[in-house]
C-alpha cells in the first residue's frame, strides 16, 4: 500500500484543493436541516413570511453552493484518480516489458495481464470513491463525535468506548480480508488463462470439437472464481453489521447510563435525546466508512500485486570490462553451461568463437540447445558458468541498450502485431522508406508486400493471422536485418521458405550485409551449409564442429541429417 | 430512439438475469425491509427509554431498564438480519455473474472461427473479466439498495398526501425536474460511458498482444517505444474515462440541489400555509389548512422521500458503467454463432473418406476471392497433398474441409453428402488434424496429449508419445506425464511441442487425416524417426497434406497444385514431371 501514496503524492495539491472545495460543499449542505429545524422552531412562530421567505432563500443559496462544491470537487477528483492511475499503468506495464525472461515465467502472462486491467481497476475505483465519499463520512463523524463531547463529555466517553472495539474489529477482518482478495485474483488469473487459451487454440477445439470439454473446463475456473469471491463477500459482508451493531451498542449503553446520570443531576433528559440524534448521523456516517473499508481490502490486494511486479528487482547488472576491441574473437563463447530449471544442463561446456563478419550455423535436434545458445548471447538468462564476449568485452559490461542495438533478431515464436507492414519491420525504430524496402528486399520479402492491397501501408491482422507462414517470417526476417545491425540471430527463422528463397535470403545476407555477423539456428542442412562454422548439438553438448564439408566428413550425425534432406528440398 | 430501445432492452435483460434468481432475490427484499424496520423500532424504544428517564417523578428505572433492554435486542437481531442480507446478496451477485461468465465462454464456443481471427484476445478477456466484475459490483451494492428505496418513497408520498396536498404539488414540479434532467444527462452521457469501456477494451487488446511479445521487444530493446505506444492508448482510454466522470458528476448533486430546493420550498410554503391557517383564512376543512405539527412531519417526510433519490442520483453513474460493461458483454452473446445444423443434418455413422471438392469458390471478404472454382476428389485411403506459393490458398482448403468457413458457391461432399448437411460435430470428428501453429493448453503432459481421445489408457497415451519420439523427453521432465506445461514456459521447445501435439493425434481414431505443416518445427532426423509412425497412422485413411519437403509429397496419390487460387495442375508426381509445369520446375530447382 506504501507505493499508492508515492503515486498519490505529484497530486497532494491538487487533491488539497478539491478535499477543501468538497468540506465546503458538505458543510454548506450539512446547514440545510439546521436551518429548517430554525424555520420550523424559530421563524415559522413570528407568522412573518418575509423571514420565512428570507431564510428559505439562504437555504436555496446553502443547497446552491453544495451543488456547485460537489461537482467541482468531484471533478477535481476525476482528474486526479484518472492521472494517478495513468501514470501507475503505465509503469506498471513498462516494467512489465523490462522483466527478465525467467521473471515474465514466474508471473505468467495471463496474471500479469490481470494486473494490469482487473487490478489496476481495483486501485483506481478505490482512489476515485475515497475522494467521492471519503469527505463527507468523517466530517459527520468528527463533528459528530465533538459536538457530543461538547454536549455531555461523560456521555461522550461511553460512546468513545465502542471505538476499541471497532477498531479491533477493522484490524482483524482486514487482516483475514486482504489475503481472500488475492485468491480472488488468482482465481481470475486462471480464468484469464483458460479464456486466453480458447481464443488462441479455437482451430483445435473445433477440429475434435472439444466444446463440452473446454466448457468444463472453463467451468472449473468460473466456479473456483465464484468460491473465492464468495467468500472474501461472506467475510467482508459482515463488517457493516458488526459496525453498526457495536455504534448501536453504544447508544444504548448511553441510554442506560443516562438514566442514572440524569437521576443524579449531571446531564438533562434533553441532551440525551440530542445525543440520540447525532448518533443516528454518526453510525450513517459508520455505513458508508465501512463501505470504504470494504473497498480498501479490496485495494490492497490488488496493490499488492500491482507492486509485487513493481519492486520485482532488476537483474540486469553492468560489470567493468575494459578489453580492447577483438574483432577476430568478435563473438565468443567460453566454457558456457547453463540450465533453466537447475535440473539438468540445456547447455554444457560450450566454446566457440566468430569473427565479426562471420558466419555460424548452429543445427540440432529439437530441444537441443540451439535456442538457448542465442538466448544466452542476448543475455535473455544469464550463463550458469563460463563467460560470453562480444567485440572482447563480457557481454554483462554492456548496457542494456548497447547490447539490444548491435542485435537483429528473428525469433522462434514470431511476434507480430496489428500495424501496418511498415510498422511491423521497423518495430519502433526510426528507418527511413528506403532501408525499409531494402529490408524487405534482402528478407525476399518484396514481392508478396507489393502484391497486398496497400502495400507497405497494408495492416496485419493481430498475431499476423491473415498472413502465411512463410510470410510472416519473411517480415520477421526483414525486421531483423533493417537496421544493418552487428549481429544478425535466425533462429528457425526460415523454416518456411522454400529451397530456392533460402538460397536467395542467404545470398543477399552476404552480399548486402557483409559486416554483420550472421547466426543461424537451423534444422535445415541447406539453411547452415554456406557458414563458416556449424556447430552440431546434441542434448546440450557440441558433438561436431567445422565447415559443412568437413562435418560431413568428422560428424556421423551431421551426415546423417544432411542424407535425409537431400533431394528433400522444401518448397513454399 | 434506437437508443433508448437499447437501453430499455439492456435493463430487461439484466432483469431477467435477477428474476432467474428470484427465491434469492425476493429474500434479499424481504431481510433489507425487516432489517429497516428492526432498526427503526430502536429509536422508538430508545424514545421511551428517554421519557421514562425524564419522568417529572424521577427516574423509572424498570422502565429504562426494559426499554435498554428491547433496544439491545432491536440492534442485534438487525444486526443479524443485515448480515444475512449481505450474505444473501453476495450469492445473489456471485450466481448471476458465474452464469454471465459461463454463458458468455459457451458462446465464445460456438463463434465462428472467424471471429476469433478479426477480434483481439485482450478485447474479449476484458470482457469476461473487467465488464462482467463492473456488473457485479453494480448488482451486489445498488440493487436492493434501489429496490428498497421505492418502498420508502412510496411510502413516504402517502404520508405526505395524506397531510398536506397543495405541498405535494411542489414536488409535481421538482420530481419530474429531476426526472428530465436526470433523463437528459443519462443520454448525453451514455455514448461516454459506452466510449470508455470500449477504450478499455482496446488497451487490454494492445496490452495482451504485446505481452505476448515480451521476448522480441526485449530482443530489440524497444521496451520504451512499445510502452510509449500503450500510453498512447492509455491516455485515449483514461480521457475517455475522465470525460465520462466529468460530464457524469453533475448528475448526482445537480438532482440534489433539485431535491434541496424542493425542501426549502417546501419549508417556505409550509410556513405560510400554516402562518394563513393560524390567522383564520383556512377552515380546518380546507386542504390548504396545515397545523404547526403538520408542517414539520411534511418536512420530515420529505427529507424520507428525498434521500433515496439522491442515493439514486449519485450511484447513477455506476449504473451507467455497469450498462455499458452489460452492452458488451450482451454483444458477444448476441454475436452469430456458427449457423446450426440444418434440421435434417445426417450423423455420419461409418466413414470411408470418400471426399469431393465440387467447384468450390470462396473469400474471406466478398471483394477478395482467395479460391476460384475448385474442384478435387479424394477415394478412401488416398493422399491428396497440396502444394503452391505462400498466400495460394492452401490453408484455405483445409479450413473449408473442416467447415471452420462455408463455402461461397459450390459444394463439399463426404460419403456423397454435401457437408451443410452432416452435423458439425460429425464431420469434423471425421478428421484429425496437426497444424504448424502448436496449441498446447494448462495441464499436465497427460492431459495434452489424451485430448485426442479423452478415454484412452495411460498405456496408449505412452505408447503414441513414443511413436512420436517425445517419450523420453517427456520421461526426462521433473514429474513424467504429470508435468504441468505452462503456457509460455521455458521447458519446452517449439519442436517439442509440436511432437506432444503429433503424439495427440496418434491417439485419434478418425478415418481422415490433416497435415498442415506438421514437422515444420521438428528436426529432420526426428522428423525421419517418426516417419514410419506418420505412415502407419496415414495408411488407410484418407490424407491432405501440405507440406514443404517433396519428399514427402511425390509419394501422394495427387498433387494438387494451387496457384493464384485455382488448381493449376494436379496427378501424381510422375505424371507431374512429366507434364513440365510449375511443380516440375520447383522439383527441379533443389538439384539446381
Amino acid at each position: 500500500m506504501k507505493f499508492l501514496l508515492t503515486y498519490l503524492k505529484p497530486f497532494r495539491n491538487r487533491m488539497a484543493v478539491g478535499f477543501s472545495i468538497k468540506v465546503a460543499g458538505t458543510v454548506a449542505e450539512l446547514f440545510l436541516p439546521y436551518i429548517l429545524t430554525h424555520i420550523l422552531d424559530n421563524v415559522i412562530g413570528t407568522l412573518r413570511v418575509e423571514k420565512v421567505i428570507f431564510w428559505g432563500v439562504v437555504m436555496i443559496i446553502c443547497a446552491a453552493a453544495a451543488c456547485a462544491g460537489n461537482i467541482i470537487a468531484n471533478r477535481m477528483a476525476a482528474k486526479t484518480s484518472k492521472d494517478f492511475s495513468k501514470k501507475m499503468r503505465k509503469d506498471l506495464f513498462e516494467k512489465t516489458l523490462y522483466l527478465s525472461a525467467s521473471d515474465t515465467d514466474r508471473f505468467t502472462i495471463p496474471s500479469l495481464e490481470s494486473r494490469i486491467t482487473t487490478d489496476t481497476y481495483n486501485v483506481h475505483n478505490f482512489v476515485s470513491m475515497m475522494q467521492r465519499m471519503g469527505v463527507r463520512a468523517p466530517i459527520l463523524l468528527i463533528g459528530g463525535l465533538s459536538i457530543s463531547f461538547f454536549m455531555d463529555a461523560n456521555l461522550a466517553l461511553v460512546m468513545l468506548a465502542t471505538l476499541p472495539f471497532i477498531f479491533i474489529t477493522v484490524y482483524s477482518i482486514s487482516k483475514n480480508g486482504v489475503p481472500l482478495y488475492s485468491k480472488v485474483q488468482k482465481s481470475v488469473d486462471n480464468m484469464v488463462r483458460v479464456v486466453r487459451e480458447d481464443t488462441q487454440g479455437i482451430r483445435v477445439i473445433k477440429a475434435l470439437s472439444k466444446n463440452d470439454y473446454e466448457n468444463r473446463r472453463y467451468d472449473a475456473v468460473n466456479l473456483e472464481l465464484s468460491k473465492e469471491e464468495r467468500k472474501a463477500g461472506t467475510i467482508m459482508g459482515s463488517v457493516n453489521p458488526i459496525m453498526t451493531l457495536l455504534m448501536n451498542l453504544g447508544i444504548t449503553a448511553v441510554v442506560a447510563i443516562s438514566a442514572f446520570t440524569v437521576a443524579k443531576g449531571i446531564s438533562t433528559p434533553a441532551t440525551v435525546i440530542a445525543f440520540v440524534q447525532y448518533f443516528t448521523l454518526i453510525s450513517m456516517a459508520m455505513m458508508v466508512i465501512s463501505r470504504i473499508f470494504v473497498m480498501y481490502t479490496k485495494c490492497a490486494a490488488s496493490a499488492n500485486r500491482i507492486a509485487e511486479v513493481l519492486e520485482t528487482p532488476d537483474s540486469f547488472f553492468v560489470t567493468e570490462d575494459d578489453s580492447p576491441a577483438d574483432e577476430e574473437k568478435f563473438i565468443s563463447f567460453e566454457n558456457v553451461s547453463f540450465s533453466y530449471l537447475g535440473k539438468k544442463n540445456n547447455l554444457e561446456n560450450l566454446s566457440v568463437s566468430v569473427p565479426k563478419g562471420g558466419t555460424l550455423g548452429i543445427i540440432g535436434a529439437t530441444g537441443s540447445g540451439k535456442s538457448t545458445f542465442a538466448k544466452l548471447l542476448m543475455r535473455s538468462y544469464e550463463a550458469d558458468s563460463g563467460k560470453i564476449k562480444i567485440a572482447g568485452r563480457d557481454i554483462s559490461s554492456y548496457s542494456r541498450k548497447e547490447l539490444t542495438a548491435m542485435f537483429g533478431v528473428a525469433l522462434q515464436n514470431d511476434f507480430l502485431y496489428a500495424d501496418t507492414v511498415r510498422e511491423n519491420i521497423a518495430f519502433g525504430r526510426e528507418l527511413s522508406d528506403d532501408e525499409i524496402r531494402r529490408a524487405a528486399k534482402i528478407a525476399q520479402a518484396e514481392e508478396f508486400i507489393e502484391a497486398l492491397p496497400e502495400k507497405y501501408d497494408h495492416v496485419i491482422a493481430p498475431k499476423g493471422t491473415n498472413l502465411s507462414g512463410g510470410q510472416r517470417q519473411r517480415l520477421l526476417i526483414a525486421r531483423a536485418v533493417a537496421a544493418k545491425p552487428d549481429i544478425i540471430i535466425l533462429d528457425d527463422s526460415s523454416s518456411a521458405l522454400d529451397y530456392k528463397t533460402d538460397a536467395a535470403l542467404r545470398k543477399a545476407l552476404d552480399t548486402e550485409l557483409s559486416g554483420s555477423t550472421v547466426i543461424t539456428v537451423a534444422q535445415r542442412v541447406s539453411s547452415v551449409k554456406n557458414c563458416g562454422l556449424i556447430l552440431v548439438l546434441d542434448n546440450g553438448k557440441v558433438i561436431g564442429r567445422g565447415t559443412h564439408e568437413e562435418l560431413l566428413e568428422t560428424c556421423p550425425e551431421y551426415k546423417e541429417i544432411s542424407d535425409s534432406q537431400m533431394g528433400g528440398a522444401f518448397i513454399d | 430512439m434506437t437508443e433508448k430501445k437499447n437501453t430499455k432492452g439492456i435493463l430487461l435483460r439484466l432483469g431477467k438475469y435477477v428474476l432467474r434468481e428470484w427465491p434469492l432475490f425476493l429474500s434479499a427484499v424481504l431481510f433489507t425491509l425487516l432489517s429497516n424496520q428492526l432498526s427503526l423500532l430502536g429509536p422508538k424504544y430508545s424514545g421511551a427509554a428517554i421519557d421514562a428517564i425524564g419522568l417529572s417523578g424521577g427516574t423509572d428505572f424498570s422502565a429504562v431498564r426494559e426499554n435498554v433492554i428491547k433496544m439491545a435486542v432491536c440492534y442485534a437481531i438487525s444486526a443479524v438480519l443485515a448480515y444475512f442480507l449481505a450474505v444473501i446478496m453476495v450469492h445473489l451477485s456471485q450466481r448471476i455473474v458465474y452464469a454471465m461468465r459461463k454463458q458468455l465462454f459457451e458462446k465464445l464456443n460456438t463463434l465462428p472461427v472467424g471471429y476469433f481471427d478479426t477480434h483481439p484476445t485482450g478485447d474479449i478477456i476484458s470482457r469476461i473479466s473487467y465488464d462482467i466484475d463492473t456488473i457485479n459490483s453494480s448488482l451486489s451494492h445498488d440493487l436492493v439498495q434501489v429496490m428498497t428505496s421505492v418502498y420508502t418513497v412510496i411510502g413516504s408520498l402517502v404520508f405526505m398526501w395524506n397531510i398536506s396536498k397543495p405541498m405535494i404539488l411542489i414536488f409535481a414540479f421538482t420530481v419530474p425536474a429531476s426526472i428530465l434532467f436526470t433523463r437528459y444527462r443519462s443520454k448525453k452521457v451514455r455514448p461516454l460511458f459506452s466510449e470508455r469501456s470500449k477504450k478499455l477494451g482496446e488497451l487490454n487488446g494492445f496490452a495482451e498482444e504485446m505481452l505476448s511479445g515480451t521476448r522480441s521487444i526485449e530482443a530489440y530493446g524497444k521496451q520504451d517505444v512499445i510502452s510509449g505506444r500503450f500510453n498512447e492508448r492509455n491516455e485515449t482510454a483514461m480521457e475517455a474515462y475522465y470525460r465520462a466522470e466529468y460530464y457524469g458528476a453533475t448528475l448526482g448533486p445537480s438532482v440534489n440541489f433539485i431535491n434541496n430546493l424542493s425542501m426549502s420550498l417546501v419549508a417556505m410554503l409550509g410556513g405560510i400555509l400554516y402562518m394563513l391557517s393560524f390567522g383564520g383564512k383556512f377552515e380546518e376543512t380546507s386542504i390548504f389548512f396545515i397545523t404547526l405539527g403538520g408542517v414539520a412531519q411534511f418536512v420530515q417526510y420529505s427529507r424520507k422521500f428525498a434521500g433515496p433519490i439522491n442515493e439514486f442520483a449519485n450511484i447513477l453513474h455506476e449504473f451507467q458503467s455497469a450498462f455499458s460493461a452489460a452492452e458488451r458483454v450482451f454483444r458477444i452473446i448476441d454475436e452469430e454463432p456458427e449457423p446450426a445444423d440444418a434440421q435434417d443434418a445426417q450423423s455420419l455413422e461409418h466413414v470411408e473418406g470418400f471426399v469431393e471438392v465440387d467447384d468450390v469458390s470462396f473469400g474471406y471478404t466478398p471483394e477478395k476471392p482467395i479460391l476460384k472454382n475448385v474442384s478435387v476428389t479424394a477415394k478412401p485411403g488416398k493422399t491428396i497433398a497440396i502444394v503452391g506459393p505462400t498466400g495460394a490458398g492452401k490453408t484455405t482448403i483445409i479450413n473449408l474441409l473442416m467447415r471452420f468457413y462455408d463455402v461461397d458457391s459450390g459444394e463439399i461432399r463426404l460419403e456423397g453428402i454435401p457437408a451443410k448437411e452432416i452435423k458439425r460435430k460429425d464431420l469434423r470428428k471425421a478428421f484429425t488434424m496437426v497444424l504448424q501453429d502448436t496449441w498446447l493448453f494448462h495441464g499436465t503432459v497427460f492431459e495434452n496429449i489424451v485430448y485426442g481421445r479423452e478415454n484412452a489408457t495411460f498405456e496408449e497415451v505412452k505408447a503414441a508419445a513414443k511413436a512420436a519420439r517425445i517419450d523420453k523427453y517427456i520421461e526426462s521432465l521433473p514429474d513424467g506425464y504429470n508435468t504441468v506445461l505452462s503456457d509460455d514456459g521455458v521447458n519446452i521447445s517449439k519442436g517439442q511441442r509440436q511432437l506432444i501435439t503429433i503424439a495427440r493425434a496418434f491417439l485419434s481414431d478418425a478415418p481422415m487425416l490433416i497435415l498442415d505443416e506438421a514437422t515444420s518445427n521438428v528436426d529432420s532426423r526426428t522428423e525421419i524417426k517418426i516417419q514410419e509412425a506418420m505412415n502407419e497412422l496415414m495408411k488407410g485413411r484418407t490424407c491432405f497434406v501440405i507440406a514443404h519437403r517433396l519428399s514427402t509429397i511425390q509419394n501422394a496419390d495427387n498433387i494438387l497444385v494451387v496457384l493464384d487460387g485455382k488448381i493449376a495442375e494436379q496427378g501424381t508426381h510422375e505424371e507431374l514431371m512429366k507434364a513440365g509445369g510449375f511443380y516440375s520446375s520447383l522439383y527441379n530447382s533443389q538439384f539446381a
